[in-house]
């Protein structure tokens, strides 16, 4: 087990050069630079800045720098945030994202699952429809449409909750933006565990469970669901990984200083460092939770150690 | 009808059932009575879709969701039909019990043996966790598991076809029944392992006196277990009695045809001057098996140096018992697995041939499976399902001649072309299994490897299937690779029989020198394990 995740995350190493490697060149590719203002700057001014930022190197030796800082575990000054480093950029803001993400995971996969379950044994009965109905607005409906909808109702007419801002992370600035972020989860887990979980019920060996008598909470929740969440932990892996490093729209729309908004305000900055950064945080999440789903889903299923 | 008494276990009387589809309701069961005595064995013999499973699933409220039932199931005189699942529960899994047809899927994956066992033990308060564990272990011991102890934590997986009916044969004893319903037991299993088990059921019935319903559609079983018989038909009881009477003197003309359906007939010779199709030469299979940490890496010899011959509109039969390496050799020949050895198809070495390479002779190589409800995908239309081929190797073709294609398959498999807009899943298993010789004979194959194409078909369903592919044969010129372990099929159908085992070829020769004249033991034990069930009453 222990060879095993520590074989992965070697094996993630060279994924990880390469995507550093290809970001780094593609967004130098994009037009204009970081200092390009509306009213140009001064050439002397232009001259020291690129000085101080090592952008008057070439290109090959930029990258090695960059590559050298990074595994120092730096990944260097901002361009547009002048005095922070892109390290204390995240440092406070990606906890935030990371709070907001895995709360709107556990709902999802609480709610989602409870919801999966309940319409599955009510198949094709109004419950089952009603749950699906319901699944399928949430998917459909975008967040930046819902999170508005739910300020409207919730911070303004019924004045329960406030409208935005985060306020060091109080419980009551956290409820709106989590359950924004996690209805389309709630919405895609309930499809998934419902689907999976009406072919499981259908499988002989929950017919053998229900003909020897078995009570119902054994037979749901031992012998069918866990077989049934497989699909659900395949799809939250990469779900988890994009939860969790944040979203830019929710933030904006609740003002909160998560890790999403950078995503964007670096790429139209043309903050180098800032975009860098995210791509490596992103791509070791979605490694990470590659591998975590992987090992969930051998302690779920005994066939999968061996093969 | 029989007169009931105060030995009567289970009654089941004017038991109807109904399925609420689409196209309407379906009577799978029109009011059917059938009483069990104490420690007698009763066997309900039908054919699928006779309603025989459904009105003992029915009895134990196990129907799928949409299926209806009516009448008086009565359990030592008290209705148990239609209680709620909390009272229904107590019997269930403790005073009556089941096995079912599917060793292989009956047990839950994820689940050691041992916890499946023990859990209808503890449920039923019989036992503690801990002496449930206990008694799991002497229950892997009766039903004749070797090392009982160490089996018990295995997994499903882990185990064969056989060993794992035996579990639930045990899982069956676990709570001492009155009952015990097996539905087929034995259909999926090897010959000699279907003795075994059927041994196994007997000698544990003698034991423990209780009663079994089996419910079957192999009348050599029913002959040689049951005190007595119901025959079902339609949804309907259309004889009953006692299993030596109505052996002697049916009444019934279905019970004589079901009594008639052992496939007969022997394939024609063909000219010996026919080219070769396929031979293969010392062709060998090795898996190699992973010993994890500290245990070397064992290698599983399959398939050891077969070599083979066979010429045009010749069937070669591969007799053998499941892990004998027959369907190995069946795909290794087809270039479906890595090989080692020569194999030449129409004079051209096809050995280590890529996927690329192999394409353009797919359509000439076919295979048929063994399992009509698993390879048929549940979610196309029968006519895509049959067209799917003609996709990748005739894609000039329009969607009406595709379709054309697909009406003049099914009328060669004697299926009607009306058919092609329904879904696998409405067909029965000779119905299924028709359809997937469709789809083989849509690409106008020359040489087909047939897996077990009739292993889970109906005895008389079976016979004309048989018929099918022998008629198939003579009008098409094909070749069959024909994989079985049921030697009365593999009689019928070829010209040369080759028995294997653990992936060795014991005997090799022609029908008649193999049946008439087998040579080896094993050979003999096949076909004295076969002769059973067959010989006693052709």
């Amino acid at each position: 087990m222990l060879r095993y995740v520590t074989g992965r995350l070697l094996s993630a190493i060279p994924t990880l050069f390469l995507i550093i490697t290809i970001s780094f060149f593609l967004i130098r590719v994009a037009p204009g630079g970081p200092f390009d203002l509306e009213r140009p700057l001064e050439a002397k001014v232009m001259e020291n800045l690129n000085k101080i930022y090592n952008l008057d190197k070439s290109l090959p030796e930029q990258y090695l720098l960059y590559l050298k800082s990074v595994l120092h575990g730096d990944f260097g000054p901002s361009f547009f945030f002048r005095d922070f480093s892109i390290n204390e950029l995240f440092a406070k803001s990606l906890p935030i994202s990371m709070q907001l993400g895995l709360t709107a995971l556990t709902l999802a996969l609480i709610v989602g699952g409870i919801l999966g379950i309940t319409a599955a044994l009510r198949q094709n009965h109004s419950v089952d429809y009603s749950v699906m109905a319901a699944a399928t607005l949430g998917v459909t409906i975008p967040n930046f449409v819902v999170a508005p909808c739910l300020t409207l109702v919730f911070g303004v007419w019924l004045g329960w909750l406030p409208v935005g801002g985060w306020e060091g992370g109080k419980f009551v600035n956290a409820v709106l933006p989590v359950i924004t972020l996690a209805l389309p989860q709630v919405a895609v887990v309930a499809r998934l565990t419902r689907g999976s979980m009406i072919e499981a019920l259908r499988s002989n060996h929950v017919r053998t469970a229900r003909a020897y008598g078995l009570s119902g909470y054994t037979i749901i929740v031992v012998h069918a669901l866990r077989g049934a969440i497989l699909p659900v932990v395949s799809y939250l892996g990469p779900a988890a990984a994009a939860l969790l490093t944040g979203s830019v729209v929710i933030e904006t729309i609740f003002g909160i200083p998560g890790i999403g908004r950078y995503f964007v305000q670096g790429a139209l900055n043309r903050d180098y460092t800032l975009v860098m950064g995210t791509v490596v945080v992103v791509a070791c999440f979605v490694i990470i939770f590659n591998i975590i789903v992987d090992l969930v889903y051998a302690l779920l299923d005994p066939r999968v150690r061996f093969d | 009808m029989t007169k009931l008494n105060e030995n009567t276990v289970l009654e089941i009387s004017g038991l109807k059932v109904d399925f609420a589809t689409n196209t309407g309701t379906v009577n799978a069961v029109k009011g059917v009575n059938i009483h069990v005595d104490k420690g007698e064995t009763v066997a309900i013999v039908g054919e699928s879709g006779s309603g025989k499973s459904q009105t003992m699933m029915a009895a134990m409220g196990l129907l799928a969701s949409n299926g209806i039932t009516t009448g008086h199931v009565r359990y030592k005189g008290s209705d148990i039909l239609g209680l709620p699942p909390r009272k229904i529960n107590k019997i269930r899994g403790a005073k009556i019990t089941m096995i079912f047809q599917e060793p292989m899927t009956s047990l839950d994956p994820l689940y050691t043996i041992e916890r499946q066992l023990c859990e209808p033990m503890v449920q039923h308060g019989n036992y503690t966790w801990a002496t449930a564990k206990k008694r799991a272990v002497e229950l892997l011991d009766l039903v004749g598991i070797p090392e009982p102890a160490r089996k018990v934590k295995a997994f499903p997986y882990e185990m064969s076809g056989g060993q794992r009916q035996r579990v639930m044969i045990a899982m069956a004893l676990a709570n001492d029944p009155d009952i015990l319903i097996a539905d087929e037991p034995t259909t999926a299993l090897d010959v000699t392992t279907q003795a075994q088990i059927l041994e196994l059921m007997a000698e544990l019935q003698q034991r423990l006196g209780m009663a079994v319903v089996f419910i079957t559609h192999d009348l050599g079983i029913v002959e040689r277990i049951s005190d007595r018989v119901y025959v079902m038909k339609e949804g309907e009881v259309v004889e009953e009695g006692q299993t030596k009477e109505i052996f002697e003197k049916p009444n019934h003309s279905y019970t004589r045809m079901l009594l008639d359906a052992e496939p007969t007939g022997r394939k024609d010779d063909v000219p010996a001057d026919n080219p070769v199709v396929l031979s293969g030469d010392k062709v060998r299979v090795e898996f190699e098996t992973e010993g994890g940490f500290m245990k070397p890496n064992h290698v599983l010899r399959a398939v050891n140096d077969i070599s083979l011959n066979v010429r045009e509109g010749q069937t070669l039969g591969i007799v053998g018992e499941s892990g004998s390496g027959k369907s190995t050799l069946g795909r290794a020949l087809l270039q479906l697995l890595p090989s080692e050895g020569r194999v030449v198809y129409c004079g051209k070495d096809i050995s280590g041939a890529g996927r690329k390479a192999m394409r353009p002779l797919r359509k000439q190589m076919q295979l048929i499976f063994q399992d009509p409800f698993g390879s048929l995908s549940p979610r196309m239309t029968v006519g895509q399902v049959i067209t799917e081929g003609l996709l990748v190797h005739e894609p000039h073709l329009s969607a009406q001649q595709r379709d054309q294609r697909a009406i003049e398959a099914l009328q060669e498999v004697s299926m009607d072309p009306a058919m092609r807009n329904r879904y696998p899943h409405e067909f029965s298993g000779g119905q299924r299994q028709r359809i997937a010789i469709a789809r083989t004979m849509v690409l106008k194959p020359k040489l087909v490897v047939l897996d077990e194409p009739t292993s889970a078909l109906d005895r008389t369903i079976q016979k004309q299937v048989v018929e099918l592919l022998r008629n198939l044969q003579t009008e098409h010129g094909l070749t069959y690779l024909f994989i079985s372990h049921d030697l009365a099929v593999v009689r019928a159908m070829s010209d040369t029989v080759m028995v294997m085992q653990k992936g060795e070829v014991v005997e090799q020769g022609s029908v008649s020198d193999i049946f008439d004249n087998p040579q080896q033991d094993y050979t003999k034990e096949l076909i004295n394990a076969a002769a059973l069930k067959l010989e006693e009453f052709i």
